[in-house]
This record gives structure tokens, sequence and C-alpha cells, in this order.
């Protein structure tokens, strides 16, 4: 055993030894250890620089409130992780461990300099130093905050492990696994009700497990013990499911809660062998019981931040349930009775220990029995300075004054190795707010308790506010019973014995005989905020506790300001003179302990991140050496590169083959809607701009469709099947959009319309042929049918069989070309494929890409929807006033189109572009101008397509210009970085405009 | 996260549902009668609640029902749930 590893206690097994490093160097602990305990058994108190001013740091605390004692985990591994607390982790044998912050190392820290600039670093000072000029802040001011700032190094390679989640649903589910928690699961679980214990450590009992001090006594026996039998008499209830290592993460509303468990965090790598590392809890529960305990408060005096100095329950519990002495010569600093616990369990254990209270007195038993035992109170005393650089050694006290506002009487100095503070206990409220909870501030102990409105969840034991034993374990009984409904509550006859604290007194911010503006009392440890930013904040005008906590950055930490908040708000009353109850608290938000980006994600990483969709002619392209595209969650190919082409000459090639002989498209993403009802014809008149009720059965209309702000919203062809059966298709990322937008107005605006959708986007394949020579391939394929122009003419369709295989041919066309669409089932869809393919190869029958596709349409003068539109493009903007009824009464977005706002005339209208130099390509997104040397420059309009057409042998781009539809021939420039582009606004449609090619 | 009790389905949670705004805007019949500002109205002009808001619910990953919600939206708690076409509950 080490010097201060002084107590054999039941929950470390001291005969399992376990190894591990810290900042290089090899320790020795025992399996149950934490870090923090372990590196306390070693002697070992400095742990970390301070965020601001680089001062050493220790560790302060045992739990998840620990601002100090961050650690980097595992480094230089793949399995690396910053910002862990080194009271919270499990050693294992091999674990690596080293401070943050401390750059270049945690003895001889340069950082240590702003503690001697301090003055220059007030509350605010990066807002009001950082912001100017302006070009300082990427090159100067960042780089020189984030070296030394510096919080913990982020993995440089992917997370190995595996992370999980799971739903849960339970009657109750019971949050911590102290004293009142496991009350609460033993009475709902005995009653018959599925129930959930969790709990954060890695067993039961909270600070009641290792509480062996004698004023605390349960049906006679100490309070440990008594709670020792509970636990194994819990352990054999078959409705109670208890789930240790598993913290609660976020508390929503209507019971819902995630929670996290740690399945091998504490396994030594090599042990971990692929399991799970961390499981996610989506627990809905009927009914919520927090017994979420309370976190002791340090108190603020000035150098209050000294490696040694910890909190004084901390100490006992290091003590009690660790064995580890934090100091052999310990002082403890306190405002209340529970600080005495500490007192009485070191001095029984042959450990040197004073007290200092500022209390004039206090009679409870816990109180009589350090007297009895000679242990020496100072009364009504603090301490005004602590000294020592890396771990503390001394302390001055001095006497409070009558008011406690001032300091009076010599000053005492007093040796030591350890202080152990207590301001009192916040009750844990986290978890009620985060739920929607109201609180109350109590007056008499300055805290706030939950107010309890809400049906199904209530707050029991000292996170409700109840500090004393025999208030816990009593009115956890009751409030469970009422709550639950039921009669016998198992602990009804119980007799608890405990100390009761009799005398009440606090003070934020502790005085001193020296001035603020020269002390260092820290509120937030990891943020490094002191009383005085708090004071300097409220004097610059802050008043709401959101804006000061910003402002000072306090609470706003990796601890969330566990520790710090409260004095911060008390600070804030205390100066503004307020009382604390009606300044509220700040927003506790979710989650309550970081979480891993792993636990958040769980399983849904690679290929599981999101759904990939493939037509079934997917294989075809892969080998075809399609590259592909993502549209949506779609695959579609690319391009098809031959003989290492790039992108641009495949698409060069591609392009001519399209419409020189032929090209094949896998058009089967487009979204596709059947449409069937007596009022089927009607409905489409509403929904596009265009009429619909004169198209023949087994014809196709393009239609655009608008929103009711008359915008475009998506566009497609639809094909008359029958007299009440329509196809509708969609582009290939607004299909989900569209089909539910057509489903709102059907069933909320227009109900008495006989009108059915059906998304069959995935039933059918789509091939699209175009190209003068596409006909004859047609023909190959579908012998019998007599595909002239006037047997089967554009913007028709036709059933027909291919193998025996019914499919439907539409004559559309997407590029200009004479083109066919062939739909089929989709599983005969590469069959299909294959065969087009096969009967095309004499006329070298090429398969393109979306790029193509995109290039050949824009020749066109076709509009994409998504990429020439934005959501601010009327079908006027687009100069297709063509496709606008005049004679129709209404529909979607038709009153919009003579808005005062879409009649301007300067609005941007889509206009072509024409390159001065046609071999020079414009970016896509680029801005035009019409003055080169007004100032501000004035943006008049982007390009929203653009590519080099092979078929002209020129550079052409689509645009959206102010008043561009009047523009045609005008000189525009499009600036660029290095030099300006000149460009002539032109007709947007390139390429045969006489429609001549389809009809070819 | 909360649960909805569908007219149709019942009881689900709420990643199923998506929430279309404020219920009971009823497309003008005749909007070439509204002059801008009467079209503006119906087309822009939303109520934003702190308290009783009635909404449109849409379950779209089930029945792809649409239907109407009461909800407080101080506290999430729904009064009522109702078909479309269906007269709104007082509260
Ligand atoms: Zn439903």
């Amino acid at each position: 055993m080490t010097k201060y590893r002084i107590n054999k206690t039941r929950f470390i097994d001291q005969t399992k030894n376990v190894s591990f490093t810290f900042d290089g160097k090899t320790y020795h602990g025992f399996e149950g250890d934490t870090l923090a305990s372990a590196l306390l058994s070693n002697g070992i108190h400095l742990v970390g620089r301070s965020f601001k001013y680089h001062r050493p740091r220790g560790i302060m605390s045992c739990g998840s409130e620990e601002p100090n004692a961050i650690c980097q985990i595992n480094n230089n591994t793949e399995y690396t992780e910053p910002n862990v607390r080194a009271t919270e982790i499990e050693i294992y044998e091999g674990l690596k461990a080293s401070s943050q912050n401390c750059w270049p190392s945690l003895n001889f820290d340069i950082g240590g300099v702003n503690n001697f600039i301090s003055p220059l670093i007030p509350a605010g000072f990066y807002y009001k130093t950082f912001m100017w000029p302006k070009s300082f802040w990427k090159k100067i001011y960042e780089p020189l905050i984030r070296m030394s700032a510096g919080l913990g190094k982020s993995p440089t390679k992917p997370d190995p492990e595996i992370y999980d989640h799971k739903h849960e649903h339970c009657d109750v589910l019971v949050i911590g696994g102290g004293i009142s928690g496991i009350i609460s699961a033993k009475i709902a679980a005995k009653n018959n009700l599925k129930t959930i214990l969790i709990e954060d450590k890695n067993i039961l009992g909270g600070s009641t497990i290792y509480q062996n001090n004698k004023n605390f006594v349960i049906d006679g026996q100490k309070s440990n013990e008594w709670l020792t039998n509970e636990i194994s008499e819990l352990q054999k209830l078959d409705n109670l499911t208890i789930k240790t290592r598993t913290s609660l993460a976020a508390f929503h509303s209507y019971n819902y809660l995630l929670a996290k468990e740690n399945i091998s965090d504490h396994l030594p790598l090599d042990k971990k062998d692929g399991s799970i590392r961390q499981r996610l809890w989506k627990i809905r529960a009927d009914k919520v019981i927090v017994g979420a305990g309370a976190i002791e408060r340090p108190l603020i005096f000035n150098n209050n931040d000294r490696p040694g100095i910890i909190l004084a329950h901390s100490v006992k519990k290091y003590l009690d349930f660790y064995g580890v002495s934090s100091g052999l010569n310990n002082i403890i600093f306190t405002n209340n009775d529970s600080a005495y616990e500490t007192a009485v369990s070191l001095f029984e254990k042959g450990i040197s220990v004073k007290i200092v209270d500022i209390r004039k007195k206090s009679s409870s038993s816990i109180i009589k029995n350090a007297e009895e035992l000679g242990i020496e109170i100072y009364w009504n005393s603090t301490v005004i300075n602590t000294f020592g650089y890396k771990k503390i050694k001394s302390i001055e006290i001095m006497n409070l004054s009558e008011d406690g506002s001032n300091v009076t009487g010599n000053k005492n100095k007093i040796q030591c190795d350890c202080l152990a503070i207590s301001g009192g206990w916040t009750p844990m409220v986290h978890m009620h707010t985060q739920s929607g909870g109201k609180l109350d501030f109590r007056e008499i102990d300055q805290v706030f308790v939950p107010s309890e409105k809400n049906e199904n969840h209530i707050n029991v034991g000292s996170c409700n506010g109840d500090f004393e034993l025999e208030e816990i374990v009593k009115n956890t009984n009751n409030k469970v019973k009422t709550f639950l409904n039921i009669n016998e509550g198992g602990f009804d006859k119980i007799s608890v014995l405990c100390s009761k604290e009799s005398e009440k007194k606090n003070i934020w911010l502790l005085p001193n005989t020296i001035s603020e503006s020269k002390t260092k009392s820290f509120i937030d440890f990891q943020n490094d905020s002191t009383a005085k930013d708090i004071k300097l904040a409220l004097r610059e005008g802050f008043k709401s506790i959101e804006h000061v906590k910003r402002y000072t950055t306090t609470g706003m930490a990796t601890d969330q300001g566990k520790l710090s908040n409260m004095h911060a708000l008390g600070i804030i009353a205390d100066t503004a003179g307020v009382k604390m109850g009606t300044l509220g608290t700040t927003t506790f938000r979710p989650p309550f302990t970081p979480l891993t980006f792993g636990a958040i994600v769980g399983r849904s990483v690679g290929k599981f991140f999101d759904v990939v969709r493939k037509t079934s002619i997917h294989e075809w392209h892969i080998q075809n050496n399609a590259k592909f595209e993502n549209v949506g969650q779609w695959k579609r190919p690319w391009y098809y590169p031959i003989n290492n082409e790039n992108l641009y000459e495949a698409v060069q090639r591609e392009s001519k083959a399209a419409r020189n002989s032929a090209g094949i498209l896998d058009a089967s993403t487009l979204g596709k809607i059947d449409i069937q009802g007596s009022d089927a014809s009607e409905f489409l008149n509403r929904v596009y701009t265009n009429a619909w009720s004169k198209l023949g059965i087994g014809k196709c209309r393009y239609g655009l469709m608008l929103n009711e702000d008359g915008m475009v919203y998506d566009d497609g062809v639809t094909t008359r099947l029958g007299e009440n059966h329509f196809l509708m298709t969609t582009t290939t990322g607004g299909a989900a959009n569209v089909l539910s937008k057509l489903e709102d107005y059907l069933q909320t605006e227009w109900p008495e319309l006989d009108v059915y959708l059906t998304s069959v986007t995935d039933h059918y394949s789509t091939t699209s042929i175009c190209g003068p020579n596409s006909k004859k391939i047609l023909k190959k394929l579908f012998p019998n049918k007599d595909f002239s122009d006037e047997a089967f003419p554009h913007m028709s369709y036709q059933d027909a069989l291919i193998d025996k295989i019914e499919c439907r041919i539409m004559r559309i066309s997407f590029t200009g070309e004479l083109s066919y669409e062939i739909n089929i089932e989709s599983k005969y869809g590469r069959s299909l494929w294959e065969s087009c393919i096969k009967a095309g190869e004499e006329y070298k029958i090429t398969p393109y890409g979306t790029e193509t596709m995109h290039l050949l349409r824009a020749e066109k003068g076709f509009i994409i929807v998504g990429q020439d539109t934005d959501g601010t493009m009327t079908p006027i903007d687009l100069q297709m006033d063509w496709i606008v009824s005049k004679k129709k009464y209404d529909f979607i977005g038709k009153r919009s189109l003579y808005r005062s706002d879409t009649i301007r005339e300067d609005r941007k209208q889509l206009v072509g572009l024409l390159t001065d130099d046609p071999n020079e390509i414009l970016e896509e997104g680029a801005q035009i101008v019409s003055e080169l040397d007004k100032n501000p420059v004035e943006m008049i309009g982007h390009v929203t397509s653009s590519y080099f057409s092979p078929n002209l042998n020129k550079s052409i781009a689509l645009a959206v210009v102010k008043g561009g539809k009047k523009m045609k021939g005008q000189k525009l420039f499009v600036p660029m970085e290095n030099k300006n582009i000149n460009v002539t606004v032109s007709d947007f449609i390139f390429l045969d405009k006489e429609n001549k090619r389809i009809n070819a | 996260m909360f649960i909805i009790n569908c007219p149709y389905c019942g009881e689900r949670d709420q990643s199923e549902f998506s929430c279309g705004g404020e219920a009971h805007i009823i497309r003008p019949k005749q909007p070439t009668e509204l002059n801008d500002d009467q079209w503006a109205e119906y087309l822009f002009m939303r109520k934003n609640i702190k308290g009783v808001q009635f909404e449109r619910w849409n379950h779209a990953h089930g029945c792809r029902k649409w239907f109407n919600l009461v909800r407080d939206t101080s506290n999430d708690k729904i009064h009522a749930v109702y078909k479309m076409g269906e007269k709104p509950p007082v509260i």
C-alpha cells in the first residue's frame, strides 16, 4: 500500500493490482479505482492547468461535476479520447492517461505567464480584444487562442469501436441508485410494475453505501449496513432490471429518456474483444422517479483553486470508499454540518484534521461527535488566502464580522496538505428541468428545488431538496406510494436516526482584507472565471443571467457549470441587491454529461449512415465503369469513362453520340406517381399550371407545378393511361415531397375529389433511348409496332410486349432529340436494358449519365428544377409563360403570379449567356455584374448551368439576371478571382429552336 | 418527444409524424377575387402562440393521413386530436 492508501474497504479489491501511466510515468492502483482515486493514492493532486491563466489545478471532486481533472486517454492510439473526467473513468491494466491543457508540460507551463498578466484578461476579454482589426482574426488571434487553449486532441483515425442503440419500455424508470432510488425501485418492483433502475457508477448505493458514521442509523443498523442488505434484497426482484455504469443523458417530454450505458470502457484494450463499447438506451417510461442526488458546493474565497483543495464530501468518499486519504494534514472549511462527517471519518482513521466553520456555532449530534473526539474547530472564521504553488501548503484564516460582510481580528496561518471545502449542497434538478419542470427557490438554505406539478414524474431524495437521512427515507417512501398509487410502501414503519442541521449560514463570496480587484476567487474552475468577472459584467450593464453567463463564460465549459452556476447567481443577486429566487436559473440542456459522438450515431455509420437506392440496372452500370453521382438517396450513373477519360472528355463523347446516333440513359430514378379516380383530370388541372381536361388517352403532357407562393416547385411529364388513370413523373429529388404535397391538398383542401395517389417509383424501371437512330433501335426491339409519326407521334404512349412482358413506351424527350422511354416492371429492367444495348450495337448506342443529360437539355434550353430554379423563380421569370393557362380559374400558385412582388420587371429572369471567347467555360454559381467599376459592385445575377457544347462547338450557359428578359444582346461581366469574363446575353435555347430534331 | 394519438392508428412516437403548421387556414375558394393584402393574409400570416395552438399533423411514416391536433406549446401537452373536417373542440 502507498502512503495515502490508508484504509481497506470492501469496494476496492486490493489483491488485484492494476498498472497504468499518467503523463508517461507508471503508477499502480487497484481494481475498482477511478483514475482520480488511483492518482490520489499515489499522492498526485496536480493534474492540469487552468484554461485562461494556466494555473496549476488538482482533482476537486469525485464525480461528473469535476472541472479540473480532465484527461486525454490512450493518446496516439485509435482509441484516444479527449476530455475524460479522471473522477469517472475506471482504471484498467495498460490505461494511458495524460493531462490536457498544459503545453509544453504539466510542471513547466509557459501559459502560466497569463497568471501574471491576468489583470489584463478580464471578463469579455476575448470579445473586446480579439474583435479588431478583423484581418488579425484568422492569422493571429485564432491560432494564438487555439494553441494556448488546447482542450484535448481529437482522434485522427476512425473510431474502431462499436456503438449501439436500443429501445426500452417500462412502467417505472428510477434514475439514480442511491438510497432514495433503491427505496423507490423496491416499492415499484414489489408492486408488479416493470421497473428499471439506472446508476452511473459501477455499484449501487450512492453516498450512503459508505456512510459508516454512528450518527446515521436505520432500523438499528448503521446506514451503510442497512443499505447493503437492501441492495441484496433488490437483486432478487424479478420485475426489476438494474443497469449500472449507465448515466442519464436526456429527459425529454412525455417521459422519453436517453441513457448511455458503458459496456466495455473499463476493460483493458486487449480484452474489449470487439464488444460493444457504449449503448444508448431510448427509454419510454410510464412513470419516472428521479433520485439524482445533489452536488456539493465549493466556497468562493481568494486562491480557492490550488491543487489539494477538494470538496469535503469527495475527501470522505476517497477515504471511505476507495481507502485513500487525500492528505495527511487536513483542514475542513465549511458552512454546514455535512463536512463534519468527513472530519470524523479522517479522525477515526488517525489522520490529522482541523475544522474552519463560518458559523458561530452548531449543536447537532455530528458536531457534538467531532467536539467529543477533540477535533479543533475554528468557529466564525473564514479562509482569506491559500499558499503553495503546485499543492496547497498552508492557509490564512480570520474571524468574520457580526454580519459576515467583513473580516476582523488577526490573521492566523495554519499548515495543511489538503483543504476540504463545503459550501452546502445543490440538488441536481437538471433532469427535472430538462423534462419541462419548474423550480422554486428555498430561502433557508439557498437552493432551487423542483416545484412538482407533473403527474408522470417525481423527484426523491436530495435532488428534491431532502438532505437529512430521515427526510430522505420517509419522504421517498410516502411520495412513491402516492405517485404509484400504492397502499403499502414497505418502508412505512422504518425508524431512522440522524444528525439534524440546526444552524445554516451561507455567504456566496467570502470577505477578505484586500480589495476584490486583487483577489482570485474562482467560480468556474474549468473556464477560469472569477467573482470579479461577474461583478465587472454587472458594472458593464449585463443584467440577465443568460447574458452574464455568456459574457464571462461562467458555466459554459464541459462540466456545464455544475459547480459554478449557483455561485454566479448568488453573487449577481448580492451585487444587484435582488432576491436570488427572482433571477431564475440558466437553462439546463441535455446531455447531462458529455456524450460520445459514437453513442449518438450508434450503428448509423459507413454504409448504414443513410439508405442507398439503386436501380435494377445498377450492377450493369458498375460493370461498365460508370462513375456515380448521389441524387437524393439514389445512386445515378454520372458518366461512363472509357480509357482513362476524365469527366469532360467522357461527357463530350457521350453528348455527341446522343445527337449523332443513339444514346441510352437509365431514367428509373424519376419519381412516378400513379393517379386514379373519376376526378383525376380535374385534380391535375388544379395542381399544374396548364390545362389537362382535354388531354387524350394515350397522350403525354409536360407540366409545371408551383407552390402557393407562385414559385416553381417541380416539373415532369404526365401520361393519360386511361379515362381516369394518369402516370405522373416528378424530378428524382422531388418525388417524396411532391407526393406529400398532393396528398395534403387532397386530404385537407379538396376532400370532395375522387382521386387516389400511389407512389410507383420503385415499381418500374425506365430506359430512355434518344438520338436520330433511336426509332430504328425501337423497331428492332418491337418489330410488330408501327413507329411512324402518324401512328406514334411525339408526346404519346403505347402499351407493348417484349419477350411476352408488358411494357409502356412513351415518346417524350428531355434532350430535344427523337426519344423514347420504356417503362417495365423493375425486375425486368436490366434485361430490357441489355436488349436495348444489343439492338443498338450496330448504331454504336452509347450509355450516358446525368452530366450528359444535363448538357443536352441545356443546349435545348430546358430547365432543371433545383438547378436553374431555387424556390424564388416563377414560370414568368423562367420565360415559360406559354405553360401558364390564362383560361383556368384557379390552380396552386395562380393568384401569386400577379402579386406586386411577382410582377416586378426587375426580378431575376432566365437568360442564355455566351462567352465572348467560345472556349471559355463559366463556373456555375459565378456572379454576374453589368458595371465593373461601380463601388460596391452590384451583383445582378448568377450562372445556373454551364457547359462546353460539343454539338455547337462553343461554351453555353444558363443564368438568372435581374430584368434579363429585356437584355438580349447586352454585354455583361462575370468577375472571377483573376480575371473578368466578358459575356453576352442570348436566347436560352441554343440548339434546334424549330424542334426539327424531335421528329427527325 | 411526444406520443401522438393518430385518429387512425392510435398512439405512436412523434418521430413518425410531421407537423404542417397552423390548422384551420382554409384556402380561399375564389383567389382571384382577393386583393394582394387579402391573399397575403392567407399565404403568409401564421400565429405563433405560446399556449394552446391548433395544428395540422401528418402521420408521414404511418398511415399518411392528415389530422388536427390541439397542443399547448408551452408544455407540449396535447389536449385533443381530431380528423380533418371535424369541428375543432373547445379548449
Ligand atoms: Zn396513422
